[in-house]
């Protein structure tokens, strides 16, 4: 939720509340579990991908894509318009 | 549609953490809808976002609203079945009709202020043709709505053990919450958050694949050695997609009756897809949605039918039935896949995946069809000239409703599952005509509002007539007279439809009344000033915000694609 949207208080800010904080924040929670999951693989799980840490690298991942997300939102943020349904700067 | 047999074997080894990772992503598809309910101050917010969305956003919605079960689970059984032709559904199947849609038909809609596809056939032809497509839209919804609840269903059976009603009712509860909730922009939202969580869930496990196999080299070898052959590997002349035994036949059925008439009815004239583009802030960015849309829409074959010839030559329950002439269970080829090859942890993600995409499915329905239902039914036939808040109601109660019918129609596909297959296919003969008519009523002013209906009527009669004609199309029904089935009937309807439609058209325009050129500004092409195709907010466009310069890009791309896979 960005702060702006806040301020507009009302009038028309459909589509103001930022979704790249959320989808940055959801990805970010997976990345954590899996890195923190990996720890718990058994044997015989690694097996299945020949030894392949696929929760490791997944959860890296993840976590790159979730500051990837959250620097944009910071970078770009959306600014409303007192006055107006116009969502500018967004990145888009 | 697929029947997940419910065999005993295929479970999913789940623990915790995979049900932490799926807790996890319905707690955030709640949240969205709550979040968004803020912002739902008047029916246009409610329906169309307030047309405010960002073109980025609406652009992963347009992809994700049509990245549902069928896409997932019927293109990964398509790629473990045909191998590479299978991309034909993406690069000339749907790519190039998102561009023709942003570049020549999103200006007329976008700029026509119209709140549906529907609402624009009642403008430009009247009360007849618009009847005929806000009806047919408005119940094959409702029915696509229930085949992606119940495959949602089949699906949690299969792998987690649930009880049929059980997920049945969690996922419409759920569903129901958010799109009552935030309304359109509620969905797009989930839309792309869900487009991210499919990604998530697929690329690594394509990945993962891919290892397993020796790379790209050892995929090729190895499918190249299975049954299906190095014809597996190239994309053209995909007999074995059509059905036809010509290579002739086949490379003119694919272009035209996939890539022209199917393709371009289905995404230029579906509300599912073009509501996404209404919703964003400006012509540019309208334009820009299926444009941006596009870009991801070309490499989703990677992360589908990729896995899907993986588990061909990697998972024994579909390799072995397949090298020895059996029948195996493709539609399951990708959860196969799943369970082979991935730890838990990586586990849940999946399954969120799945979640995701079927729910994305099953909202983008309920969204399209509250629209039409609203505006185009209640507001137009029924309830006229009331305030906006009761329209705004409206929505709310139809798409609880919708909801609830779409509970029955997934109860009775589990009972029915022929009848529901066929009932698909017989509304996907609606869609057929609707992209002659449009088109033909877009840039030809003469056009009469009795030629539009009556067009749209006789196109889809002649796609019945064909599929009654052909080979088993429709069940019982088809009398085998044309040497067609499957794909190629399919396309070989499409294209009557598409035929029948214009010469109908043309025909009764010829000995009926046009409607005064006064009525037809913005909807008809000579009759627009070329103003009214831009907004004055799209000044200064940077290089990527301009949808003819990204649609360039993205036709280079997709063209590109389509010769390294030749």
């Amino acid at each position: 939720m960005s702060e702006q949207s806040q301020q507009s208080s009302g009038r028309r800010a459909a589509g103001a509340f930022d979704i790249r904080n959320f989808i940055g924040l959801l990805l970010g929670l997976y990345g954590v579990i899996l890195v923190v999951a990996q720890f718990l693989d058994s044997e015989e799980q690694l097996a299945k991908a020949d030894g392949l840490r696929v929760n490791l690298w997944t959860g890296l991942a993840l976590l790159v894509t979730a500051l990837v997300f959250f620097v944009w939102a910071r970078l770009r943020p959306i600014v409303v318009p007192e006055d107006g349904p116009e969502g500018h700067s967004d990145g888009s | 549609m697929f029947v997940m047999a419910a065999e005993e074997q295929l479970r999913l080894d789940v623990n915790w953490i995979d049900y932490l990772i799926v807790a996890l992503y319905f707690v955030f598809v709640l949240g969205i809808g709550f979040a968004a309910r803020r912002s739902v101050s008047s029916s246009i917010d409610f329906f169309l976002s307030g047309r405010s969305l960002p073109a980025w956003v609406t652009g992963l919605a347009f992809v994700a609203a049509n990245l549902g079960a069928v896409e997932i689970i019927g293109m990964s059984a398509n790629g473990a079945n045909y191998g590479i032709p299978t991309v034909h559904y993406f690069w000339v199947g749907a790519v190039p009709a998102m561009l023709f849609l942003g570049i020549v038909m999103m200006p007329f809609y976008y700029g026509s202020k119209v709140r549906s596809v529907p609402e624009f056939m009642r403008r430009r032809f009247g009360t007849g043709a618009h009847l005929v497509n806000a009806l047919s839209f408005a119940l094959a919804q409702l029915l696509i709505a229930g085949v992606n609840l119940f495959l949602l269903a089949t699906i949690v059976e299969v792998i987690l053990g649930w009880p049929l009603w059980v997920s049945l009712f969690v996922a419409a509860a759920i569903v129901l919450s958010y799109t009552t909730l935030g309304g359109l922009s509620a969905a797009i939202y989930n839309e792309v958050l869900q487009f991210f969580v499919i990604v998530a869930a697929l690329l690594p496990l394509t990945l993962v694949g891919l290892h397993m196999v020796g790379g790209w080299d050892g995929l090729k070898s190895r499918v190249a050695e299975s049954t299906g052959g190095a014809e597996q590997l190239s994309s053209w002349p995909g007999t074995a997609l059509t059905g036809f035994d010509s290579p002739f036949w086949s490379v003119v059925g694919i272009v035209f009756g996939l890539g022209f008439v199917l393709s371009f009815g289905y995404w230029t004239t579906n509300f599912v897809e073009v509501q996404r583009a209404m919703a964003s802030k400006s012509m540019a960015s309208a334009q820009s949605t299926p444009i941006i849309g596009a870009f991801p829409k070309m490499f989703v074959p990677f992360i589908v039918i990729f896995p899907g010839m993986i588990a061909a030559v990697l998972v024994n329950e579909i390799s072995e039935p397949k090298s020895s002439g059996g029948t195996p269970d493709y539609n399951n080829a990708l959860i196969y896949l799943i369970r082979d090859l991935l730890p838990n942890g990586m586990l849940g993600l999946a399954i969120a995946g799945l979640l995701a995409s079927f729910m994305a499915g099953m909202a983008a329905n309920i969204s399209a069809f509250n629209t039409v239902f609203s505006y185009d039914l209640w507001e137009t036939y029924v309830v006229k000239d009331r305030e906006d808040g009761y329209y705004l109601k409206v929505g709310r109660v139809a798409t609880a409703l919708a909801t609830v019918v779409a509970i029955g129609t997934a109860l009775f596909a589990s009972q029915y599952n022929n009848i529901m297959d066929y009932l698909q296919t017989l509304f996907g003969f609606f869609n057929a005509p609707l992209f002659a008519t449009f088109i033909l009523g877009m840039f030809w002013k003469r056009m009469t509002p009795t030629a539009g209906w009556v067009g749209l009527v006789s196109g889809t009669l002649a796609a019945v007539l064909v599929a009654v004609l052909s080979e088993g199309t429709l069940g019982v029904l088809s009398v085998g007279v044309l040497p067609l089935s499957g794909q190629g009937a399919s396309f070989a309807a499409a294209g009557a439809a598409f035929v029948v439609d214009i010469v109908v058209s043309v025909l009764v325009t010829m000995v009926t009344a046009p409607k005064p050129e006064s009525e037809l500004r913005g909807l008809v092409y000579s009759l627009t000033p070329k103003a009214d195709f831009h907004d004055d907010t799209d000044v200064d466009l940077a290089w990527y915000q301009q949808p003819t310069k990204l649609a360039g890009i993205a036709l280079v791309m997709v063209i590109a694609l389509n010769v390294v896979f030749w």
